[in-house]
């Protein structure tokens, strides 16, 4: 990256981004050694909301961990319940009726898009917008009224089982999701792309600004739409099919230009495609029961296993190690924002401190996900 | 009018009401309009329509403790609210509301209507320098370039527009406007060659939003990078003060483009002048600048200079170069 001004690294001042920094949505703290406005170093700290969530896996019954998965990714809640559904599933070898990996499909999916909404309207209030971000919580709010019509809760959901789900769905959910479907498709280009997307002053913020190679994102295992963005084709759903996510035709958006720009459209297409699987899952949704016939003491052959979901932000995985006992022997959490975050002191480097918060929105972290 | 005592206390209070009256409200329409524009209802608890909420903020405010946080400059730190408030409302003084409204008809008044408008700008740069944040500190330096470099293009096409008139005086400028839209500078028509003006009056109004610190170009109080800018160590009616003095700012400079480009208190059929119309172009110029906010994101600092050194000023040297000409030629 060429610089307008020589950097001196004789001549710098520390500046503590965060803890408590409007910018760093949570609680992450970022130290800057600044010189001027540009950054010539940045650290990231972490540990702020540090739960001890893996630890508190083998202190109880597996069954008794799942409503902790929603805590640590609050966005996109759903897929942590997911990939822990599937990672115990496989280790006690519960077959999943299909209606119920349908309805997982659903709701994962929506709640991606609750996700990529919310991540869109922090990212231009990050930017100083701070008119989109109503608009898109507006839109939400119809995600969230559908996920707590069947789940009980907005935000923490607890709403897989092992062998299922906890609650089947209805056709008021299914005329209701259709109806959001059409309602955000009427709204994204009218208002998001004509409103933010075309806007000139949004490109000239994020184009060209935080450059992340696509060798950068295999040293730091980034993954997601931070990978997407830089060119990399990977997405789990595609590349280790889990779920009924093989039946279920969808695109995965690539872009090259590896800046905020890309990550931005990544994102904003992934909605698009969560919706033509949405649609699609409701189209073929079958009958029968939701639940599958599971013990009510689960204890799995003593061996490693290992299962990986995309969430919003990226793969999670989950590595769990059993002992034969009822209480996982060790859990292991391989979360997407964690990989995403660790690259940010390298791209920051040589930074405006506002492209440096501008990148950082582009990466969408969830600051409890990476602490745990 | 005959001249007497009363004449000067009259202007004082009705100046200082005027001043005050808009500091307060501006901050009720800001939050109504961008309510609106968001499809919320802003403020509707206190008072009708939430009529009475900047006096019940005012209230809070001032019955708040003024902390002075440890190794701030004390005194410069006391200050500098003040001194963001005093420019704005002396810059008043000069404002011709209309052709029997106005405080003072200055020979020089545009000259001091600038002087008064860079010295807020080093009210900001005190404040920010004494509270001692590193927060603070950048957000005043971008201030202060900011403002430099805003000046330029706007003092150049006010020279065009002085050239025009023939005068400094405000007053003299806005009769120069009367009988209709089509007299007014930004079109001026009565005299055919100067069709362009309208490029000097964009470049004017995006040069007042810089120089008020207003988005897109609220570089100095950017929330998401530097918490609240220069206000960030300030509490109670320190802050108060400064916000007040925003908002002035830009009653200020409706003010200014109303008078320089937009015929004064002209009626634009040539009707009836007087000081209501004045009042309807700067709301509907104050509107526009919340309607601007609340649409558009922030752009970037450097952005910004490269905007004003790469565009504007070339643009408004191009205009003063050829509104003289023209001058010459016929």
């Amino acid at each position: 990256m060429t610089l307008p001004v020589e950097l001196r690294h004789d001549e710098t001042f520390v500046l503590n981004l965060g803890p408590q920094h409007p910018a760093t949505h949570g609680v992450l703290r970022v130290k800057l050694t600044m010189d001027g406005e540009y950054i010539v170093k940045a650290e990231p700290v972490l540990g702020y909301v540090h739960r001890m969530h893996e630890k508190l896996a083998e202190v109880a019954p597996y069954a008794q961990f799942m409503p902790n998965t929603a805590r640590m990714d609050y966005l996109h809640a759903l897929a942590f319940n997911h990939g822990y559904a599937l990672v115990v599933e496989k280790a006690a070898g519960i077959e999943v009726p299909e209606r119920a990996e349908y309805i997982r499909v659903i709701t994962v999916e929506l709640n991606r898009i609750a996700s990529h909404l919310l991540w869109w309207a922090a990212f231009l209030l990050d930017l100083g917008g701070f008119t989109p971000l109503l608009y898109a919580f507006d839109d939400r709010e119809h995600v969230i009224d559908l996920l707590e019509r069947i789940t009980g809760s907005r935000l923490t959901y607890c709403y897989m089982r092992f062998g299922g789900v906890y609650n089947d769905i209805d056709d008021e959910f299914i005329t209701g999701t259709r109806d959001f479907i059409k309602r955000l498709r009427s709204r994204m280009p009218s208002l998001y792309h004509d409103l933010v997307t075309h806007n000139i002053i949004l490109i000239k913020r994020i184009k060209d600004i935080g450059f992340i190679s696509a060798e950068q994102c295999r040293k730091y295992g980034a993954t997601g739409p931070v990978a997407r963005g830089s060119g990399i084709d990977y997405d789990v759903r595609k590349n280790e099919p889990f779920s009924v996510y093989p039946e279920l035709d969808f695109d995965v958006p690539v872009y090259d230009e590896c800046d905020s720009m890309a990550r931005y459209m990544v994102r904003m297409d992934e909605m698009e495609q969560s919706l033509r699987i949405i649609e699609q899952a409701l189209d073929k949704l079958p009958d029968g029961p939701v639940q599958a016939k599971v013990p009510k003491i689960l204890k799995p052959e003593a061996g490693y296993y290992y299962s990986a979901v995309e969430t919003a932000r990226g793969s999670l995985g989950h590595r769990l190690v059993s002992d034969g006992g009822k209480n996982p022997y060790k859990l292991k959490l391989r979360s997407p924002t964690f990989s995403n975050l660790s690259l940010f002191g390298e791209v920051a480097e040589g930074m405006l401190l506002a492209d440096a918060l501008a990148f950082m929105g582009s990466l969408d972290l969830v600051i409890p996900e990476i602490d745990r | 009018m005959e001249t007497s005592i009363w004449r000067p206390i009259l202007y004082l209070v009705g100046i200082m009401a005027f001043a005050g009256l808009n500091a307060a409200y501006l901050g009720w329409c800001e939050r109504k309009g961008a309510a609106r524009i968001q499809r919320r209802v802003g403020p509707t608890e206190v008072g009708f329509a939430g009529l009475l909420q900047p006096l019940a903020d005012g209230i809070k405010l001032m019955s708040k403790q003024l902390i002075v946080p440890q190794g701030v400059d004390g005194i410069i730190f006391r200050v500098a609210p003040v001194i963001a408030m005093i420019p704005a409302i002396t810059s008043m003084v000069v404002i011709p509301f209309s052709g029997d409204i106005q405080g003072r008809a200055m020979e020089l008044s545009v000259l001091l209507i600038f002087a008064l408008a860079s010295l807020s700008m080093i009210a900001v740069l005190l404040g920010g320098w004494a509270s001692g944040n590193k927060y603070a500190i950048i957000s005043s330096a971008r201030a202060v370039s900011q403002n430099l470099a805003y000046e330029i293009p706007m003092l150049l096409t006010v020279i065009a527009i002085v050239m025009i008139s023939g005068s400094m005086n405000l007053r003299d400028i806005a009769i120069d406007q009367q009988g209709g839209f089509w007299h007014w500078n930004i079109f001026r028509f009565e005299n055919g060659h100067f069709l362009y003006m309208w490029i000097g009056f964009i470049i004017f109004f995006i040069c007042s939003l810089a120089e008020t610190n207003r988005a897109p170009f609220d570089m100095a109080e950017a929330e998401s990078e530097l918490v609240a800018g220069y206000m960030t160590e300030y509490g109670s009616m320190g802050f108060g003060l400064f916000m007040m003095g925003e908002y002035l700012n830009i009653v200020v400079g409706a003010c200014l483009t109303v008078t320089l480009f937009l015929g004064g208190w002209d009626c634009p059929f040539g009707k009836t002048p007087g000081v209501w119309w004045f009042l309807l172009k700067i709301y509907v110029l104050i509107f526009t600048v919340i309607w601007v906010r609340w649409t558009y994101p922030r752009t970037q600092i450097y952005r910004l200079l490269n905007l004003s050194w790469k565009i504007l000023i070339p643009f408004s040297l191009v205009n003063v170069l050829v509104t003289a000409a023209l001058i010459k030629v016929f």
